[in-house]
């Protein structure tokens, strides 16, 4: 009853990659604002250092005799140099003129905010400068001082910066991804239980799921419990249906059967004896096939929901042979079963009888009158077998077992009335029990021989 | 079986009930018949019976109630169930609760002669159903026939063919009922298979006072000399 399910895709696989990609974009998110909010602060304090530097050669800036003096300050120089070894370079102007410095140094646009980024020498510089109007002779003079900067000690802080920001990236992201894994176990955890929970059942246990389950899971099992109640019911309905069907078929026949058998015992001419036994044979014709395919319903119902117990094979087998002594006796058939110890085996007993039932029927029905069955139990490694050996007419030669199929018959056997269904019931019964019904013809004189085997 | 017998049949269908009747009466039986557990119960406690048929599934309960109650009277008068339940289902249950044996309907009136005989047969043991007829006696349960000190098995038609002719000495019975009552109606048999057993029987009672005699044209019967 086992059928494929088709898996799309895996809830724990799918939390995971999900977790794990969000750590992934957050570790990187994280990263990049590190980078950056540490290049900004680099930035900011090179841009401050250095319009410091700028303001205090501003501030020697001055006007003697008409002629404007710079007297750069030490310190405006030095505190560019404390960081690294960043080269500097100044320029100061006055109007269009360049007083003292490099006169190729790009300045930045005096309408803008003073700051310029730019290659000079071949190197990318932070240039910044501010003016200052000095009164030289009662005329107003614009005194523009500029110090660029070298940018690799900024350069290096950021790389530093950058490495650690980097690990401190992995660092979160190996711990996101340790807490992902965690998260998604426990929550797959529940899911996991009730899964074992249903799976470890017997097939005839059908009470509903009753372990507590989380919120989000309860719609799943009230579900499921549902199921299961509908599918209990079906199921009793089922047996109770082909119950109830037997009862209902087979009461009229008998009564058809006696009256007619009653009838038969009063008529005195031919023609009319003649049709009342052909309706007698009509009547047993339906009725065994009627009953056979109620049991056939019955054992397929059974297997699917196949319960072992201990049995005896032996003892079983004896029981069956005493039920149906009567029956062998009407045609002085003896029944025999050889003595022997007892033979264990697993299964559904109510199965196993109507197994050995139907071929006990088989054998007695096409035995000759004063012959004999023979029940032989034998125990083997693994399981056990019953054989059953009669002097009829055997099965008919030919390859394959077509006689286990259902309404099949011998073509030897026309004169007796049969449904057919026997062997596939029994065949189908031992085949449940993971056993295997065989037959052949008696080697040395007439008759066939059954055996059902069974595991222990 | 030893003739008449006393059966009670319990069986709430009743044309079924009519038909095993009237089938029982034939063979010389006699029968009463309840329609319920009730009127079964009275009958039981009025009249001991040889054999009980119990359907199982009557319109005031089940019969298997019925059968604990009978047990518990410790009244051992055997019962045959007659069972419409599936072959698979519950028929075991029956023989837990105290039946002797049962028949699943509809069946054949010689299966149910022969568990009935299978059943008598177990309670009582042998020897103690014997028929005397002059001085020959037969034990039906056992099948033996004792002549003159010795004992013969018969075979089941060998047996019920001189049941038959023990029932009703002198009395005449023509070879077609002796077919419908030896013969299934399934085995193809012409009349002549009866002069078959009918010879096989002389043979067992030679010498005896007993002898199956014909008669022309209307078929055998019995006669003690």
């Amino acid at each position: 009853m086992t059928q494929a399910v088709e898996a799309s895709g895996s809830i724990r696989r799918r939390l995971t990659v999900e977790l794990v990609g969000s750590a992934a974009v957050l570790a990187a998110v994280l990263f990049l604002l590190v980078q950056n909010f540490a290049r900004q602060v680099a930035e900011e304090s090179q841009d401050n250092i250095l319009t410091a530097s700028v303001s205090a050669i501003l501030e020697s800036v001055s006007a003697r005799d008409g002629d404007i003096t710079a007297d750069i300050p030490y310190a405006a120089l030095s505190m560019l140099g404390t960081v690294s070894d960043d080269r500097v370079f100044y320029r100061i102007g006055a109007d269009d003129r360049v007083l003292t410095g490099y006169d190729d140094l790009p300045v930045p646009d005096p309408g803008g905010r003073g700051f310029l980024t730019a290659d000079y020498k071949g190197e990318s510089v932070r240039i910044v400068s501010a003016s200052r109007t000095l009164s030289v002779q009662g005329r107003p003079v614009s005194v523009t001082a500029t110090v660029a900067q070298t940018r690799n000690g900024q350069a290096q802080t950021l790389a530093r910066i950058s490495r650690n920001a980097l690990l401190l990236g992995i660092g979160f992201f190996v711990v996101a991804v340790a807490i992902a894994l965690l998260t998604t176990r426990s929550s797959m955890r529940p899911l996991e239980d009730l899964t074992g929970a249903v799976s470890r059942r017997g097939p005839q246990d059908l009470r509903p799921v009753t372990s507590p389950v989380p919120a989000e899971m309860v719609p799943l099992v009230r579900s499921l419990n549902s199921f299961i109640g509908r599918l209990r019911t079906s199921l009793s309905r089922s047996e109770d249906f082909i119950a109830e069907a037997a009862h209902r078929v087979r009461t009229p026949l008998a009564t058809v059967r006696a009256q007619a058998e009653v009838a038969l015992r009063r008529v005195e001419r031919p023609e009319n004896r003649a049709s009342l036994k052909e309706m007698i044979r009509a009547i047993d014709e339906s009725s065994r096939a009627a009953g056979q395919l109620l049991d056939h319903a019955m054992v397929t119902f059974r297997t699917d929901h196949l319960e072992r117990t201990h049995l005896d094979l032996r003892a079983l087998a004896g029981e069956m042979v005493e039920r149906l002594r009567p029956l062998a006796e009407l045609k002085d058939i003896r029944l025999t079963l050889a003595e022997g110890p007892s033979a264990p085996i697993e299964g559904d007993p109510i199965l196993i009888q109507n197994a050995v039932r139907n071929i006990l029927d088989n054998a007695i029905k096409y035995s000759p009158e004063d012959s004999c069955v023979r029940l032989v139990v034998r125990q083997e490694p693994g399981g056990s077998t019953l054989e059953v050996t009669d002097e009829g007419g055997g099965f008919p030669e030919g390859p394959g077992d077509p006689l286990t199929e259902r309404f099949v018959r011998g073509p030897n056997v026309a004169s007796t009335i049969g449904s057919g269904l026997g062997l596939t019931i029994a065949k189908e019964v031992v085949e449940a029990h993971g056993g295997r019904l065989t037959f052949c013809n008696n080697a040395e004189g007439p008759g066939a021989c059954v055996s059902l085997s069974f595991p222990s | 079986m030893r003739e008449p017998m006393r059966f009670l049949l319990v069986e709430d269908n009743a044309s079924l009930a009519a038909a095993i009747l009237a089938r029982l009466t034939l063979d010389g039986h006699v029968v009463d018949h309840a329609g319920d557990l009730t009127t079964a119960d009275e009958f039981v406690s009025t009249t001991d019976y040889d054999l009980i048929l119990l359907d199982i599934m009557l319109p005031d309960g089940d019969g298997c109630g019925f059968l604990a109650t009978q047990r518990d009277r410790a009244d051992a008068t055997p019962v045959i169930v007659l069972t419409a339940r599936s072959e698979v289902s519950d028929r075991v249950d029956v023989l837990d609760a105290g039946a002797d044996d049962y028949i699943t309907k509809p069946f054949d009136f010689s299966e149910l002669e022969a568990r009935c005989r299978a059943v008598l047969r177990r309670r009582a043991g042998t020897g103690s159903n014997t028929i005397r007829i002059g001085d020959v006696a037969v034990d039906p349960l056992a099948g033996t026939l004792e002549v003159d000190g010795r004992e013969v098995a018969l075979r089941n038609k060998e047996l019920r063919l001189l049941e038959i002719f023990a029932a009703n000495p002198n009395r005449i019975y023509a070879k077609s009922k002796l077919v419908d009552r030896l013969f299934s109606y399934d085995e193809d048999v012409s009349e002549n298979a009866i002069e078959v057993y009918v010879a096989r029987l002389r043979k067992h009672i030679a010498g005896t006072r007993v002898s199956i005699t014909t008669v022309r044209g209307m078929g055998y019967r019995l006669t003690v000399s």
